[in-house]
């Protein structure tokens, strides 16, 4: 295992930086987009509930390699060349998003439909009783199930390693086939991965807390 | 001018027929006591006029402007309609003075220290300063509603409407808050619409007593009418004696 980690440690060291900014992008793009979808869901504007259920419910429900593929192969058939890292954010982005809208709209949900009156009859435009009231409500509710998509998004990061996105599990194979000691090169990937996840677990759960 | 006047209002959910042929004129800095059974249709009608609910037909005029037309901002006329509900609907997520400062902030634009100010003298008048800086998850029912009627009053609204302010409260608590209902109701300008089942209130305060049942206005009388002759409508009759035997 040592050796892995001498002999690989400047490819391990360039797939967790891979890793880590590909969860980070898609991270921050699902949650506004995520956010945006949810809040589309419990509009009075039946057109864009419609346009939110059909977005969901198309990348809820088809695999996370199948949408990257689409932006790996098929794209660039059409359009522009996508490299595998960008191919695989995207995908992964939109992916999730569709979790995130479903979660934040839950939350949403959860919220007493009172806050929402209380803010209208008060004088507040519809969105800004969202923002103001209702939003950071749900937020606080919806931590715990964020934080499981959130461990869900770094762990599914792994799908670039099928588009050549140069990842910690793109890394681990390469290792593994190359040193033919597959035990210790996916142990230590699993280890990096873990490396990541854990102190985002742990933190969620605090801001869990201290929200409480 | 008058405040609110329903024409001929309908009201329906999908087959429930909710508001009947609703014809009502209230004037400015009048106080207005509804009352009527569960079910009757009170709360539906007050929801009406600041536009919780729409109604299906008919026309509804409220400080000028024509509830049924769409092109109506509705949001202009919750400038100038503020709402007492029965839960409150404090902002949880605010402390009290947020929740009376942040409509006046991000609507009317008041400036920050004037709105300080006004929401401070606010809350000294419902006897509350001292809660400022709590959240309405530690305040009692009683204060709550005390503060959810400084929320309203900050926005310096024309009209109040109250849906049943003191039904959710320990019967301890309800004079606190109908003491500051009574406060407002002496100020002549301001306009009052009040869902409740306190009679000594409707007495003391109110300049009318409307009495619903079954979504219809069956009595549309002057307080003393009401209360000290008879409601001419057998319902209103029945319904009021057993109020006061209580």
């Amino acid at each position: 295992m040592i050796s892995i980690i001498t002999n690989h440690w400047q490819d391990l060291l360039y797939g967790l930086g891979q890793t880590l900014l590909c969860s980070i992008l898609a991270l921050f793009f699902s949650l506004i987009i995520g956010s945006f979808f949810a809040i589309f869901e419990v509009v009075p504007s039946k057109t864009l509930r419609i346009i939110a259920r059909v977005y969901i419910e198309i990348f809820r429900n088809i695999p996370l390699l199948v949408i990257t593929m689409f932006f790996y192969v098929v794209i660039p058939m059409f359009f522009v060349k996508v490299n595998g890292f960008t191919a695989g954010t995207i995908g992964l982005t939109i992916y999730t998003s569709a979790f995130i809208a479903e979660t934040v709209r839950s939350g949403i949900q959860s919220v007493d439909p009172g806050q929402m009156e209380g803010s209208r009859a008060n004088g507040m435009t519809f969105s800004q009783a969202m923002r103001y009231v209702v939003l950071p409500q749900a937020f606080r509710i919806v931590i715990p199930p964020l934080g499981n998509q959130f461990i869900n998004l770094v762990k599914n990061s792994s799908v670039l390693a099928f588009v050549a996105g140069f990842d910690l599990m793109y890394q681990g194979n390469t290792i593994a086939s190359t040193s033919f000691d597959t035990l210790n090169a996916y142990f230590v990937v699993g280890v990096l991965y873990l490396i990541i996840t854990m102190p985002l677990s742990y933190y969620m759960r605090y801001l869990e807390k201290r929200l409480n | 001018m008058s405040m609110i006047e329903f024409h001929d209002v309908e009201k329906y959910y999908g087959k429930f027929h909710a508001l009947h042929n609703i014809n009502l004129t209230i004037e400015a800095g009048e106080t207005v006591v509804l009352i009527g059974p569960s079910g009757s249709g009170k709360s539906t009608l007050i929801r009406t006029v600041n536009g919780l609910e729409l109604i299906n037909s008919g026309q509804l005029i409220v400080d000028g402007f024509d509830l049924a037309d769409k092109k109506t901002d509705m949001n202009k006329i919750r400038k100038n309609v503020g709402m007492v509900f029965q839960h409150f609907n404090l902002y949880q997520n605010k402390t009290v003075l947020e929740n009376i400062m942040i409509a006046p902030r991000i609507v009317l634009k008041r400036d920050e220290t004037e709105n300080k100010k006004v929401a401070m003298e606010l809350l000294d008048r419902v006897g509350l300063a001292d809660k400022a800086g709590s959240y309405p998850a530690q305040l009692s029912g009683g204060q709550s509603q005390r503060i959810a009627i400084a929320r309203s009053l900050a926005m310096h609204p024309k009209c109040i409407l109250f849906d049943e302010p003191t039904s959710a409260l320990d019967p301890e608590m309800i004079d606190d808050v109908l003491n500051v209902m009574k406060d407002i109701a002496r100020d002549s300008s301001m306009t009052m619409l009040v869902v409740t089942h306190e009679m000594g209130f409707a007495r003391e305060v109110g300049d009318r007593v409307i009495f619903m049942a079954d979504g219809r206005i069956l009595e549309d009388d002057t307080k003393e009418s009401f209360f000290d002759g008879q409601p001419t409508n057998e319902r209103a009759r029945q319904f009021l004696s057993k109020i006061i035997k209580h």
